[in-house]
């Protein structure tokens, strides 16, 4: 049975300094609040995993809370750079970050495979690409029954898996709606589980037997987080707020705006270094 | 009939969206290819079905979304899946007939950059990096790439192969195992450049009213070649331009909602 509990208290618990986490939420659903809370609590040394890093790593990496970045898509969507990414990879700031880079499909696999409780996943990828000689965990196997040579990653299991929902109810079930991305797998994949949503409710009400639900005994935490994704959306509660993911583009451009904002918006006491 | 003036980048988006056919089945990358495949639905191929990687699957945005997972994308398609299920089932099983891409650098065989500039370890400029790009380009049946003519974009050697074009030309791409025909057109601002038969090189196959063999020379990062027979770009239309600035329009107001 899932635990319902307040966001401090949660993300403390579950999160540890030099834990692999993985915020999921494919553009919807991002779950921008407990990353917050993650700063925050000033965790460090994270290795962090999410296919498309978005606002909400460039927030981590930039308030020095990670070392090493599992990723396969590191831009700010449809406007142009993650400033803050490029500055860790680039010059080393605010500390050095290691990245192990994969392609969409290769990560999406791989949390399927963490799901499942496999060790590998294995499909038709990488091939002719230069990302398999810088990223050793890319790899081959020859299909026992046809020959065939493909690729194989290994599956992707974190220490915590934290995604945003629409709702749960008060045992504990969530409901995924819109864009589902790799919310499940996530989940499913990780050894420690955070769900936020939009609201508790007393009946769940899922629209449809095929829904996406995960059910309380599956997820560890439900922590209720209105407007929690923001500012990427919740479908059916608020839009995703293309206006501050292009003004993004200047507030993090340079270290010093960067963290202004981050004080104002985020934590005071923020130091990166 | 034409009156209105096309900007640069109105002639790209233009151009490249009368490649789709009504028939087709697109993954759509973000921005340029995006607005393509859009104008494409608005004009002559209505149905047209678009996929973006969030698992949109027939999806009929009425503004060009800013990313590839807007709600809007979600609202207006058929279904929705997850995305492991769309780049397995989907993707990968070959049931998509084009896939549209943009990139920061492009070689003469097509292959696309969009990971770094300068060394992987020390990367000049950190850029995004694949995403689904590299699965697009290998499984999709045919791919179209739709590029800013500039010298630093079409470049003579590209820093990191992200997606596979024709490797390093001729069967290059099928020795590597792959069974799709990859890139089959670039257009860019200038011209329309499609790979030669056997040596799978990209040489321009029509100009665009207004540009010149010299200044596509200028800007190609290699001695670019033309075609024997290369035709003129037809010039866009009103009613595509009318209909791609009403998009635009309709986007702008919508993202500056926020």
């Amino acid at each position: 049975m899932a635990r319902i509990m307040a966001l401090p208290d949660a993300v403390r618990e579950l999160v540890d300094d030099r834990d692999a986490v993985a915020f999921e939420g494919f553009t919807h659903l991002i779950p921008f609040a407990a990353a917050h809370e993650v700063i925050r609590a000033g965790r460090r040394d994270l290795t962090l995993i999410r296919m498309t890093p978005d606002l909400i790593y460039d927030q981590l990496i930039g308030a020095g809370c990670v070392s090493r970045l599992i990723f396969s898509w590191g831009g700010n969507p449809g406007v142009g750079s993650l400033h803050r990414f490029r500055d860790a990879v680039e010059r080393a700031w605010p500390r050095p970050l290691e990245v192990e880079e994969h392609s969409h499909a290769a990560m999406a696999a791989a949390y399927q495979a963490g799901a499942s409780g496999l060790p590998f996943a294995v499909l038709r990828g990488y091939v002719g690409t230069d990302l398999p000689s810088v990223t050793p965990t890319v790899r081959s196997i020859t299909c026992p029954f046809t020959g065939e040579v493909l690729a194989a990653v290994p599956a992707l299991t974190p220490d915590v898996g934290i995604v945003h929902a629409q709702r749960a109810d008060r045992d504990g079930n969530v409901l995924i709606e819109g864009i589902v991305g790799v919310q499940k797998e996530v989940v499913l994949a990780s050894a420690r589980s955070l769900v936020t949503v939009e609201e508790i409710v007393d009946q769940l009400s899922a629209p449809s037997p095929n829904s996406v639900v995960l059910p309380s005994w599956a997820v560890d935490v439900v922590v209720e987080v209105p407007r929690g994704a923001a500012p990427s959306y919740a479908h059916g509660y608020y839009e995703r707020d293309n206006a501050f993911y292009v003004a993004w583009d200047a507030i993090s451009r340079d270290r010093e705006g960067f963290l202004v904002w981050m004080r104002e918006h985020v934590d005071p006491n923020l130091e990166p270094a | 009939m034409t009156t209105l003036q096309a900007s640069s980048d109105e002639l790209m988006t233009v151009v490249a969206s009368r490649a789709l056919r009504n028939d087709d089945v697109c993954f759509v990358g973000i921005g340029a290819p995006s607005a393509a495949c859009n104008l494409a639905r608005a004009t002559h191929a209505p149905e047209l079905v678009l996929i973006y990687e969030s698992g949109t699957l027939e999806t009929r945005p009425d503004n060009l979304p800013l990313s590839i997972g807007d709600g809007e994308l979600c609202d207006t398609a058929l279904t929705t899946v997850s995305v492991p299920e769309l780049f397995g089932y989907w993707l990968q099983s070959g049931r998509i007939s084009k896939g549209f891409l943009g990139g920061a650098q492009i070689d003469r065989f097509a292959n696309i950059n969009s990971t770094v500039i300068g060394p992987y370890d020390e990367p000049m400029v950190r850029l995004p990096g694949g995403g689904g790009a590299p699965e697009i380009a290998a499984n999709c049946g045919e791919v179209f790439i739709i590029a800013k003519h500039q010298p630093r974009v079409l470049v003579e050697r590209i820093d990191f192969i992200t997606s596979l074009g024709h490797g390093t030309g001729g069967t290059a791409r099928a020795d590597a195992g792959l069974v799709t025909a990859g890139p089959t057109l670039l257009v860019t601002d200038l011209c329309m450049m499609r790979p030669e038969e056997d040596t799978r090189e990209l040489v321009v196959s029509s100009i665009h009213p207004g540009s010149t063999r010299g200044q596509i020379q200028e800007r190609t990062g290699w001695e670019v070649r033309f075609a024997e027979d290369v035709a003129e770009t037809p010039p866009p239309t009103d009613d595509e331009l009318r209909i791609l600035r009403e998009l635009h329009e309709r986007t702008r107001r919508s993202h500056a909602g926020g």
